[in-house]
C-alpha cells in the first residue's frame, strides 16, 4: 500500500513544530495554528463581527483548504459531492464554534496550549474526550447524516475559490477589509510563512486524514491509534519547538501552570464544557474543524456548509458577547454553550432514532 | 457473500457498517465505498479482523473484497 510510504506521524510532528515556529515569527502565543481563532479573525476582517482586536485574513486557513484542494486534484482524490444534511452540518458547525470560543481555541490549539504548558487545556481535553464519547454512543446506535451524492466540479470547489478571493483581499487590503491594529488580530507571522505552513498542513492532513476528533473516536470505536499517534506527535513537535525556541531566542514559549496563560482563562468547568460541546458537535460532523476544511478542499460541499456554520458561529459569538476572553467566560456565553449542548443532543437523537435506517 | 453499499457515507460510517456485518461471521464480504479515507479505514479494519482484502477500483468507486483467512 502506498499509504505506508507516507511518514504521517513524522509529518504531524513537523506540523506541531511549524506551529511553534509561527508563534516565534509573530503569531499570538500558543496560536501558531488555531482554526477557530483564525476563522474568527477572517470573519472579523470581512466586517461580520465588530471585535476590533480579532480581525485579520489568516493565510493559514486559505493554505489549508488550498493545500488539500491541490493535493486532492493531483492524486485524483478530488471528489465533488454534497447533499448529506447540509443545513444540519451548518448548525453543528455553528455550535462547534461557540464551544471552541468558550474554550478559546479549536482542538488543534488545545494541543498547542498543552505544548505551551497551559494546564487549563487539560480540562478542555477532558471535556473534548467526553463530548466525543457522547457522540460515539450515538454512532454505535446507528447515528448517520445519510448519504452524499456526486456533484459537479464547481459545487465541490466553492470553498477553495473563496480562499483564493480571500488571499487577493489580503494582498490588496482594500479599505473595507479591517485588520486589527492591536490585540491578537494584529499579531501575525509574515504572510509567506503562514501561507506555506497552511499549504503544507492542508496537504499533509489530506494525505494522512488528520483529525483530532477522529483520533479519540477511532480509538474508542476500533482501538485504532493511528490518528491518536499523530495527535501526540503534534504535541511533541510543538513542545520541542517551544523549548528550543525559548532557549534560542530568550523569549518565553513554554510556561507551565494555570495562571497568566496567553489568550486563555482558567475556569476549568467552562473550558471543559466548551470543548465538550465542540467535541460532541464535531463528532456528529465526522471531524474537527481542521478536517472539515480539508474535506471541503477535497470537494465535500457538506463540509463547506459546516465551515460556513463555523464562520457564522464566530460572527455571532462576538456580536452577542458569547466568546470568552482572558477575563473568563461571559454569562451569555455560558447560556449559549448549554443551549448548544441541548441542540446538539437533539440532533444526535433525531438522526439516530428518528430516521429511516434502511440505508 | 454479503454486499454492503457504503457509497456516499462519510467516515466512520462505512467501517461501522462493515463491523456490524462482520459480527454475523460470514467468510466473504463485498463493500462499496467512494472515497479514499473509507477505503483505507475499511481495509485496515478488515485486515485487523483477520480478512484478506482485495481492492478493485471502478470509476469513482472502490470495491473491497474481504475473504476470511484460513
Amino acid at each position: 500500500m502506498d499509504k505506508d510510504k507516507f511518514p504521517f506521524t513524522l509529518a504531524a510532528g513537523c506540523l506541531g513544530a511549524g506551529a511553534g515556529i509561527l508563534t516565534a515569527l509573530g503569531n499570538p502565543s500558543n496560536m501558531g495554528l488555531c482554526l477557530a481563532c483564525f476563522i474568527r479573525d477572517t470573519v472579523g476582517a470581512l466586517g461580520l463581527h465588530g471585535a476590533a482586536a480579532t480581525s485579520y485574513i489568516r493565510p493559514e486557513v486559505c493554505g489549508i483548504v488550498l493545500g488539500s484542494f491541490l493535493l486532492a486534484l493531483y492524486r485524483g482524490e478530488f471528489r465533488p459531492k454534497g447533499g448529506s444534511a447540509p443545513l444540519t452540518r451548518f448548525v453543528l458547525g455553528f455550535w462547534a464554534m461557540i464551544g471552541c470560543l468558550m474554550f478559546l481555541g479549536c482542538p488543534l490549539r488545545m494541543v498547542l496550549r498543552l505544548a505551551g504548558g497551559d494546564l487549563n487545556a487539560v480540562a478542555g481535553l477532558a471535556g473534548f474526550a467526553l463530548g466525543i464519547a457522547a457522540g460515539v454512543f450515538f454512532l454505535n446506535r446507528g447515528y448517520s447524516l445519510q448519504r452524499a451524492y456526486k456533484a459537479n466540479f464547481l459545487e465541490g470547489s466553492w470553498l477553495s475559490l473563496v480562499q483564493v478571493g480571500l488571499l487577493v483581499l489580503l494582498f490588496l487590503h482594500p479599505a473595507f477589509i479591517r485588520f486589527s491594529t492591536d490585540g491578537p488580530g494584529s499579531l501575525h507571522a509574515p504572510v509567506v510563512a503562514s501561507l506555506a505552513l497552511g499549504l503544507a498542513a492542508g496537504a499533509a492532513a489530506q494525505r494522512g486524514r488528520l483529525c483530532f476528533v477522529g483520533g479519540i473516536r477511532d480509538w474508542l470505536l476500533f482501538k485504532d491509534g493511528r490518528l491518536l499517534k499523530a495527535f501526540c506527535a503534534i504535541f511533541l513537535g510543538a513542545l520541542l519547538s517551544n523549548l528550543f525556541l525559548g532557549a534560542f531566542t530568550g523569549k518565553i514559549f513554554f510556561h507551565l501552570g494555570f495562571e497568566g496563560q496567553p489568550i486563555a482563562h482558567n475556569d476549568a468547568l467552562w473550558n471543559a464544557l466548551g470543548l465538550g460541546l465542540a467535541g460532541f458537535a464535531c463528532l456528529l460532523l465526522g471531524g474537527c474543524p481542521l478536517r472539515q476544511l480539508v474535506l471541503a478542499g477535497e470537494g465535500a460541499a457538506d463540509s463547506a456548509a459546516a465551515v460556513l456554520g463555523l464562520a457564522v458561529g464566530a460572527a455571532c459569538a462576538h456580536n452577542f458577547g458569547l466568546a470568552a476572553s482572558a477575563a473568563g467566560p461571559t454569562l451569555n456565553g455560558k447560556a449559549a454553550v448549554l443551549i448548544g449542548l441541548a441542540i446538539t443532543f437533539a440532533i444526535a437523537c433525531f438522526n439516530t432514532y428518528g430516521k429511516d435506517r434502511s440505508l | 457473500m454479503k454486499k454492503i453499499d457504503a457509497r456516499g457515507l462519510s467516515c466512520p460510517e462505512p467501517v461501522l457498517l462493515l463491523r456490524r456485518a462482520l459480527q454475523k461471521g460470514e467468510d466473504e464480504y463485498v463493500i462499496l465505498v467512494d472515497n479514499g479515507a473509507a477505503k483505507e479505514n475499511c481495509l485496515r479494519f478488515g485486515e485487523y479482523q483477520g480478512y484478506k482484502v482485495e481492492i478493485e477500483a471502478g470509476g469513482d468507486d472502490f470495491c473491497l473484497h474481504l475473504k476470511k483467512k484460513a
